[in-house]
Order: structure tokens, then C-alpha cells, then sequence
């Protein structure tokens, strides 16, 4: 039994050997590309979704201030309710458009964990990645580092745009449908995603392209799962904010993941 | 064990190898990301916002 960490001194069997060599470079990539991922999350993510919950805690309020400018309250002389527009809770100050947003702190044991469970999330994208890249490879393909930057840009388009058409990152305290089946269609469009942009890649007939075309569209055209209503508490300028912000470090992160996933992995099966 | 080299090429990756890898990826993000435990739910909570997965 050779100890996992020697990698200095092959073993016997090519076979573990390779699967020594998949998952050494996979999780260095996804380990790495974790705290790159999770640091611009801190900075850029994290704020924003702490913001949010002020409203999702009732510390702050949206829209509920009488005086707002743009908000027309002065103007429905014939409202047919004026009177029970759900004013009784008492309007803290700093409601409404109060846009400060609490800086960008540490929460130790918070952010550790933020930290941790990112790098646990893009390890798991740098094994899928790792193993889709051999799996073309002995397919016929070449992998590069630098054609790693379109693996990674592709896996970000099938793992986190995809989805992200149907169901936008959220923030807590926004309405959803029940996370159950948010999570199926989820998964099914990720999969569907993930073949379908296979097939655009790497299909040689016309044939494979409809199929794509058909596997990328139809999670959409079915639909996700929506909420019964639109009530929850924290302001879409907020959201629409944390919604790019969210999609927009995930593009980073991938096309990293992708570069330091073929790099590593091409290195490494050279060796 | 018969990992045969292809025409003077690379050596191929053993299918079973391939989907041994896979498969560790997706429990990891299945963990991290989606099973609805309560502990990791909280654990995970701000990271499953942040990359787009389905939470509460």
C-alpha cells in the first residue's frame, strides 16, 4: 500500500496510479480555486446577502415608508382600503430606501464555515470536471490548460447559469417554492445542461445538435418551480444585485477552476 | 488490470476510475450544496446562497 500522499514513487498498478493522479489534481484545483471563490464571496456576496437579512429580520423594512417620494403615497385620493394598508407595526427610522450596507466584516466562525463548504463545493466541481476531461480524453480529445478555460467557462454555463435562468441565486428572506422541488429541477437541469453542451462540443451530426438543443431548452421551457406569491421582504434592488454579483463571481471561479483543472491534470498524466 | 496504450498515445483512463472520480464530486457537492440536514444546512447556509443552490 503505498502512503496517498507519495506520489514520488509510482506504484505498481497503473490503474490506482491514474486514479491517484485524477484525484491529486482535482482536488488541488478545486481546494485552490475554493478560497479564491470563497474570498471573492466575502468580499463581493457576502455583504450584500447580510444586508438582505436586516429585512428578512425585520430590522429593517421595504417599502413601507408613507413618505417616500417615488413611491406616490400622496397621491390615491380613491384607494378603496386606505386605511387597513397593514401600518400598525410600528416603521423603524432607517427603513425604506436606507441603502447603507454593513461593511465588509469577518465572522470567524461564520465565514470559517462559509470558507470550508465553498472549498467543499468546488472540490466536488474539480472532481466532475477532472473526470469529464479524461473521459473526452480517451475520446480522442486534448486537454490543455488553455482549452481548460473553455471547460470551465462550459461548466459554469451547465452548473451555475443554467440554473441560475430558471431560478436566480436567492437571498434568505426571499419567497420560493418549496426547496424540494426547487432542488429536482435543480439537478435535472444541470444534468440535461451538462449533456447538452456535450453534444454541442463534441457532436458530429446535426442529429446530436437538435438533441442539445432540445436537452438545454427544455428545463426552461418547462419552467421552475415559482412561489405562490411574491412576499418576501427585502427589496429587488438587493436582490438583483446579489443575483449578479453571485452569477458573476461564479464565472471567475469556473474559468479558474477549468484553467488549474486541465493544467494540473496535463501535468500531471505527462509525468 | 489492463490499462492498454491506444496507438503509441496516452495511455486511456480506466472508465471505472473516471466514474469513481465523478461520483466523490458529486456526493461533495450533494453535501455541500443540497442534502436538507438541518446541521449542514446552517453550516453550508451562506455558501448554498451565494453559489445558486436551492435553499430555504
Amino acid at each position: 500500500m503505498t502512503p496517498p500522499m507519495m506520489c514520488v514513487t509510482r506504484s505498481d498498478s497503473p490503474a490506482t496510479d491514474m486514479l491517484q493522479r485524477l484525484l491529486t489534481s482535482a482536488l488541488i484545483a478545486g481546494a485552490a480555486v475554493g478560497l479564491i471563490a470563497a474570498l471573492l464571496q466575502l468580499v463581493f456576496v457576502q455583504p450584500v446577502l447580510l444586508h438582505a437579512e436586516l429585512y428578512e429580520g425585520g430590522e429593517r423594512t421595504h417599502f413601507v415608508a408613507p413618505s417616500g417620494p417615488d413611491h406616490g403615497a400622496e397621491a390615491d385620493p380613491d384607494a378603496t382600503a386606505p386605511a387597513d394598508q397593514g401600518h400598525a407595526a410600528p416603521v423603524p427610522q432607517d427603513n425604506g430606501s436606507a441603502a447603507g450596507a454593513p461593511g465588509i466584516g469577518f465572522d470567524a466562525p461564520r465565514d470559517g464555515l462559509s470558507i470550508l463548504f465553498t472549498i467543499m463545493v468546488y472540490a466536488g466541481y474539480g472532481l466532475m470536471l477532472v473526470a469529464a476531461m479524461a473521459f473526452a480524453e480517451n475520446n480522442g480529445q486534448k486537454i490543455t490548460a488553455r482549452q481548460g478555460l473553455i471547460w470551465g467557462i462550459a461548466g459554469f454555463a451547465a452548473v451555475q447559469m443554467a440554473p441560475a435562468f430558471g431560478l436566480a441565486p436567492g437571498m434568505p428572506g426571499m419567497a420560493a417554492a418549496d426547496t424540494t422541488t426547487r432542488a429536482v429541477w435543480w439537478v435535472a437541469t444541470v444534468v440535461a445542461s451538462t449533456i447538452g453542451f456535450w453534444l454541442i462540443a463534441f457532436g458530429r451530426n446535426w442529429v446530436a445538435f437538435a438533441a442539445a438543443i432540445a436537452l438545454v431548452a427544455a428545463p426552461h421551457l418547462i419552467g421552475a418551480p415559482q412561489p405562490s406569491a411574491y412576499a418576501g421582504p427585502t427589496p429587488p434592488e438587493l436582490a438583483a444585485q446579489f443575483a449578479g454579483r453571485a452569477i458573476g463571481v461564479g464565472l471567475v471561479s469556473w474559468t479558474i477552476l477549468g484553467l488549474f483543472a486541465a493544467w494540473l491534470w496535463s501535468r500531471s498524466r505527462e509525468a | 488490470m489492463s490499462t492498454i496504450a491506444r496507438s503509441g498515445e496516452k495511455a486511456d483512463v480506466k472508465l471505472a476510475n473516471i466514474i469513481v472520480v465523478a461520483l466523490l464530486g458529486a456526493a461533495l457537492i450533494f453535501v455541500a450544496g443540497l442534502a436538507q440536514s438541518e446541521t449542514l444546512h446552517d453550516a453550508a447556509h451562506d455558501v448554498r446562497h451565494a453559489v445558486g443552490f436551492p435553499c430555504h
